[in-house]
């Protein structure tokens, strides 16, 4: 075994037991930031020994009572070695002896441990990509490396935003803390945002860069999967999951053979996750259950469940995902939900419909710059024949558009528009 | 990358309780960390049947099969980063076995499965 391939087994066994490393020893230390720090210490241990002595039979135990270790260590020699700790630290001792392995009862509130875990790295008071990076490196085991090539940023800055959250936290205070009740349902938007902010990095990255962006969907997924583990009763987090696993099940019919995307109506349904669009489903069942179908994330995921359902693009129940849209734009207030709405509306009931709608929306200054509008007003005054007036509107998006791809489509319809 | 884990055996009868109790730990541990989406034990070969073609014929043969050494007793599927934590998680599975189980025998064969995401 290469000293490459030796390092990556090692890795891969880390990560599966870091979740449960990380949460220990934060209970023992009562510092999620400090318990980061010295499971990354179990890992660089088991880089050392393992590549000489072999991987042992049970790494995680291993891996498990070398951290512990060093959790012990720092409660002894720590400035900060009060009489409580130091009950602690007597407490772990007797108990280390009579059970040097695995410590069984923490099996029992992981859960909670892990919600702190998730709810510390994602506090409202670091930046959005800070609780990105945190999320991934805590929750998920990603390196600082593997971090800066997802998001295509240098290690260096990747590796300062974690120091620099670290240290926020450490200076506010909030090293051991989970909300509860109501606080709890506040700050899982905060979570849930961070959560959905990983998927679409992935997600938006179909073609052509590192193969460690797409991997930034299926961190987001078992990132929700987590969630839904522990906190089981918020409908939301069922909802984002719901959402993720319906929008990942159509991966491998996006793109064609070079790389470009294929419009949703277009692709190949037989290509779609079955198995990816069950858990969906379910996913989305479970969070109506629970009072929430009209949440942010379900409204989003009950949209994309119609496509999901429908066996050919024909099939799609066009009323009911403009119903959907209706119902978000109350919940999102937004004018791209509108644009959406006109555009499920247009297909329901025909392109004048849809764009009564689109035409409200000209004068929404948030859709000023936005190419989509006039694009989607193009289209539906082509549908209508009204050639001229689409060709008009083709060039406006071409103006706007933000890359070259779709700047040469809408030309491209500009010119088509004004050919007929 | 999406993963399959068969396990084959030649023992007789099921897993025995300590297994069992082992398995259902560790079976909840991994779908708590949305690592593993699916998993079944498979019922006996006996209520299974063969459905073969061979030199242009195609035939049924209802089990059990007396010559079978060797059965699939369940399979799991994980969603995981690549083949490193495959492997360490399918070996993590059998060493259980090991633990708990120390007269059982058998093979449990990782592969990756082709379509979906990647």
């Amino acid at each position: 075994m290469s000293t490459d391939e030796a390092h990556r087994a090692i890795l891969a066994v880390w990560r599966i037991e870091q979740p449960r490393l990380i949460t220990s020893l934060a209970r023992m230390l009562r510092d999620v930031p400090l318990a980061e720090e010295l499971t990354q210490e179990a890992l660089l241990a088991a880089l050392e020994r393992w590549p000489g002595d072999g991987v042992p039979e049970r790494p995680g135990a291993w891996l498990m009572a070398t951290a512990k270790r060093r959790a012990l260590d720092h409660l002894r020699r720590g400035a900060m070695l009060r009489r409580k700790h130091q009950a602690v630290a007597r407490d772990l001792e007797a108990e280390q002896q009579i059970m040097p392995d695995f410590d069984a009862a923490l099996d029992d509130d992981i859960g909670d441990e892990m919600l702190r875990l998730i709810f510390t790295a994602c506090h409202p008071r670091l930046s959005r990509e800070a609780r990105a990076a945190l999320a991934l490196r805590m929750i998920c085991g990603l390196t600082t490396d593997e971090i800066a090539r997802a998001f295509l940023v240098p290690e260096a800055t990747v590796a300062q935003r974690i120091v620099r959250a670290k240290r926020t936290l450490s200076d506010s205070g909030l090293t051991y803390e989970t909300p509860r009740g109501e606080e709890l349902s506040e700050r899982l938007g905060t979570v849930l945002e961070v959560v959905y902010l990983i998927f679409n990095e992935g997600y938006t990255a179909a073609h052509g860069d590192d193969w460690l962006r797409p991997r930034l969907c299926g961190e987001a997924l078992r990132l929700g999967r987590v969630l839904t583990a522990v906190a089981p009763h918020e409908p939301e987090v069922h909802g984002l999951v719901a959402l993720m696993e319906l929008n990942a099940s159509r991966t491998a019919a996006r793109t064609d053979a070079a790389g470009d995307p294929i419009l949703l109506l277009d692709q190949n349904r037989a290509l779609w996750d079955l198995l990816q669009i069950r858990r969906g489903l379910r996913a989305l069942g479970r969070a109506a259950e629970l009072g929430g179908a009209r949440g942010f994330y379900a409204l989003q995921a009950a949209i994309v469940a119609c496509h999901a359902r429908a066996a050919t693009a024909a099939a799609t129940d066009w009323e009911h995902i403009a119903a959907l849209y209706a119902d978000l734009a109350e919940v999102a207030r937004s004018p791209i939900v509108e644009l959406n709405r006109a555009i499920a509306v247009s297909m329901a009931q025909g392109p004048a419909a849809g764009l009564a709608i689109v035409d409200r929306l000209a004068s929404e200054p948030a859709l000023k710059n936005y190419h989509l509008l006039p694009s989607v007003r193009g289209d539906l005054l082509e549908k209508l024949g009204r050639r001229e007036e689409a060709r008009a509107a083709f060039e406006i998006a071409a103006a706007l558009a933000g890359n070259r791809r779709e700047r040469d489509l809408m030309q491209r319809r500009a010119e088509a528009a004004a050919r007929a | 990358m999406r993963f399959m884990f068969i396990v084959t055996s030649s023992h007789q009868g099921g897993p025995s309780e300590a297994l069992l109790t082992e398995m259902h730990k560790l079976a909840d541990r991994e779908i708590k960390a949305g690592r593993m989406l699916d998993n079944a034990g498979l019922m006996p070969l006996a209520a299974g049947a063969r459905i073969r073609v061979a030199g242009g014929e195609l035939s049924v043969v209802d089990g059990p099969f007396v010559e079978t050494k060797e059965v699939i007793g369940g399979y799991a599927i994980f969603e995981l980063p690549g083949r490193a934590e495959a492997l360490a998680s399918a070996k993590e599975f059998m060493q259980l076995h090991k633990d708990f189980m120390p007269e059982w025998e058998g093979v449990c064969e990782m592969r990756q499965v082709a379509a979906g995401m990647s």
